[in-house]
């Protein structure tokens, strides 16, 4: 009988590699879990670091109110089959308590607002490490991201004074009141995320692939028709179209592609002949150049 | 202005083979090299650059009254970067041919960010080193070829840009290849290969596209000589290390005695049988398992982060290196290294810090400082107080508990360390052992 031999996956090992130093190094891991696919390669990747043990560490969705209802419904069907512990916070909460102020009009979001709630987790669960799914070809300001990122009190990104990352050796350490930001996926491309779903064969919402729904069209982006969400006027027409979504966050803030690409196949064909960048899709990003790196220093992930 | 609305269909590597096409590259050059320049350059020359990332680069570019496309702005991400126009922290570019696929550390090369260098450097496999073909070559220069014979990069590829400005001439092109080859001659890194390739990163010459204006140049483009870069040649093969990160209890019914040691694999390969040696113990055993997710394997390789399970009930815990029973390293409390020292605090003799040797925590105290290296090639300065920031020198350390390691020459993972500042638990030094 012939040997078996693994193949070296790089980006797997590392991120495999990154999931451990966290556990090893932090009390009070978390997962930050949107229910995009990012996040849901982050799940599988921490499965194998540490099977046949379950996952040692809960999942945290920050729930905006305006997320996908298929992605709320694929996350609680993940966690149940995994029988992993999912904590939830509402951004509802802090809107109602007058906490923060909920953007109105035309181009409302509640992205922005998450980073208040998020910080208000941290703090109530003691949290030391908060693991995303964040990469670095994503955006140029997540280009200049580390794996392991220092974060104060108010959860502040301070670039210009970051830790220097040699070799894989990760520094951990960090006074009362720090947290640190991980991402395990940092070296990931878009299409190696995508590659990798299809070769785990990953499960992910069905929103990522092409179906029919109800969009307007505003600024050249495809928007969702859910008018309990999203701002609309009534002059933007709303016609079904055959879609499907790259990147999922808000409803208020994605939009979709015109896409027939049904199955994962077709998927990493299309990722692989795009024109557009993930973010491009992203409307939040489109705000201004430095759309990013602003809200990283206010503790956004 | 004129560029291709679409991607090249290029077929991206298989996932994680490394070694067949993914190559990592550190660059480095001076503040008015062009090394943002040529980084863009190479990004729209094979299509990387999607369609609203260039209109972003065009808008910007226009808003700025230049006639050309500003491709910096493709990688200055940071809003203090764009004001003035300076790269401040290593930034990572992704982009692949269907040969290919590239990661960027595109290190900042100004004086006070040495250190950036080095960290981008420290996972890379190649180095482009930017002359400016104008001025020759420069202290940065030096200071660039230097850390790269310091973490011994293999490949080296010295791109003379601005040869627009100097009349693409042969002459001036030549004087820089003679005055660096002249450098190697005093490195110690034999078997490091320099390559020299005359470009303008504005205009395309020779980075994608051959030059039609040098015809006395024979060589390959850049593109086409990374892209050919054999990258299993280029991998460390020496001896395994398996350092022990953590250790897998399920604690569960159905595994309830279960045992393994996870970590990463470093320098060569285990395969199940292999008698091993648990470092610090010296407790010898054999490996039982090699598990990957739910699969067993018979030979893992180096590179993969996998779990092994021992025959023996053996006391093992992070920080513990797993080795085959006949390449023991050196396992020693007192160690000498090269340091570069990344911190405006400066390293002081019988200071005491927390060494990280891989995944192994100890404590450490600076017994000697040896000498201060000039990066310039023109020797060292003996027996000096202290190191400050970017300064590179020789040390010597006594650490608390015996460390196992390799020099740095001989095995990179196990022959590198960091060391944290306990009072501000920042990262202000990284050494190589001697």
């Amino acid at each position: 009988m012939s040997k078996k031999i693994l193949e070296v996956n790089a980006l797997e090992s590392e991120a495999i590699y990154i999931f451990r130093e966290v556990v090893a190094q932090f009390e009070r891991p978390v997962l930050l879990f949107s229910g995009g696919k990012d996040s849901i390669t982050l799940v599988r990747l921490a499965q194998k670091a540490f099977y046949p043990a379950k996952i040692p560490f809960p999942l945290l969705h920050i729930d905006t109110g305006h997320n996908f209802p298929e992605t709320i419904a694929f996350r609680d069907k993940l966690v149940q089959e995994l029988g992993l512990e999912l904590i939830i916070r509402n951004v509802q909460d802090n809107i109602d308590n007058g906490k923060v102020k909920e953007e109105k009009g035309r181009y409302a979001s509640r992205n922005i607002l998450q980073t208040e709630t998020l910080l208000d987790a941290i703090e109530e669960f003691d949290f030391d490490a908060c693991i995303g799914g964040a990469r670095r070809d994503e955006e140029k300001a997540r280009a200049k991201e580390h794996i392991f990122s220092v974060r104060d009190d108010f959860g502040q990104w301070d670039e210009k004074n970051q830790r220097p990352e040699l070799f894989d050796m990760l520094n951990g350490r960090i006074e009362l009141g720090q947290n640190v930001r991980v991402f395990p996926i940092s070296n990931w491309t878009e299409l190696d995320v995508w590659s990798y779903i299809e070769k785990e064969q990953i499960e992910i919402p069905s929103i990522y692939f092409a179906h029919k729904r109800k969009t307007f069209i505003r600024d050249g982006f495809i928007w969702s028709a859910n008018d309990d969400v999203v701002y609309r006027d009534e002059y933007e027409e709303v016609i079904e179209r055959t879609v499907r979504f790259r990147t999922v966050g808000d409803m208020s803030c994605t939009a979709a592609v015109i896409s027939d690409a049904a199955t994962i196949d077709k998927v990493v064909e299309e990722i692989r002949d795009a024109s557009i960048s993930e973010r491009g899709a992203r409307i939040d990003d489109s705000r201004s150049e430095a759309a990013m790196e602003k809200r990283k220093q206010q503790g956004y992930f | 202005m004129s560029y291709a609305k679409t991607k090249t269909n290029s077929t991206p590597f298989p996932l994680g083979k490394v070694g067949m096409g993914h190559l990592k590259i550190a660059t480095a050059g001076s503040v008015d090299d062009g090394k943002s320049t040529l980084i863009g350059r190479l990004l729209y020359d094979t299509k990387s650059l999607t369609t609203d990332k260039l209109k972003a680069i065009e808008e910007k570019s226009k808003q700025r009254g230049f006639d050309y496309l500003d491709f910096s702005l493709a990688t200055d991400g940071l809003i203090a970067e764009r004001e003035q126009g300076i790269t401040i922290d290593v930034a990572h570019i992704y982009f692949s041919t269907p040969a290919k696929s590239f990661i960027i550390a595109d290190s900042p090369g100004h004086v006070e960010y040495t250190r950036n260098m080095v960290t981008g450097a420290s996972n890379a496999q190649a180095s482009i080193i930017l002359v400016d073909a104008r001025n020759g070559v420069v202290e940065q220069t030096y200071r660039h070829f230097f850390i790269n014979n310091l973490l011994r990069i293999k490949e080296v590829i010295v791109a003379v840009n601005k040869m627009d400005l100097v009349n693409f001439s042969e002459e001036k092109f030549q004087t820089i290849k003679n005055e660096i080859n002249y450098l190697a001659t005093k490195s110690d890194f034999e078997t490091q290969k320099i390559t020299f390739i005359p470009i303008s990163a504005l205009n395309g010459d020779n980075v994608v596209e051959k030059s039609t204006k040098m015809s006395w140049y024979q060589g390959e483009t850049l593109l086409h000589y990374l892209e050919n870069i054999d990258t299993t040649q280029i991998n460390e093969n020496t001896k395994a290390r398996f350092p022990v990160q953590t250790v897998i209890r399920p604690k569960t019914a159905e595994y309830h005695d279960f045992r393994a040691y996870a970590g990463k694999i470093y320098g060569g390969d285990f395969s199940v049988g292999d008698p091993i040696l648990v470092l610090p113990s010296l407790t010898k055993s054999t490996i039982k398992n090699i598990n990957f997710f739910d699969q067993e394997f018979d030979t893992a390789l180096s590179g993969s982060s996998v779990s092994i399970t021992l025959t023996d009930d053996v006391n093992v815990s992070r920080g513990d290196m797993i080795v085959k029973i006949d390449e023991i390293p050196t396992i020693s409390k007192d160690l000498e290294a090269t340091i570069c020292w990344m911190d405006k605090e400066p390293l002081q003799n019988s200071q005491k810090y927390y060494l990280k040797h891989g995944v192994n925590d100890v404590q450490a105290k600076i017994t000697q400082i040896s000498t201060i290296l000039k990066t310039d090639f023109s020797g060292v300065e003996e027996n000096p107080t202290a190191l400050t920031l970017n300064q590179i020198g020789d040390i010597q350390i006594k650490v608390s508990k015996p460390l196992f390691f390799d020099t740095y020459k001989k095995h990179k993972y196990n022959g590198a360390f960091i060391l944290i500042n306990p009072k501000t638990n920042n990262t202000v030094g990284v050494g190589f052992i001697k």
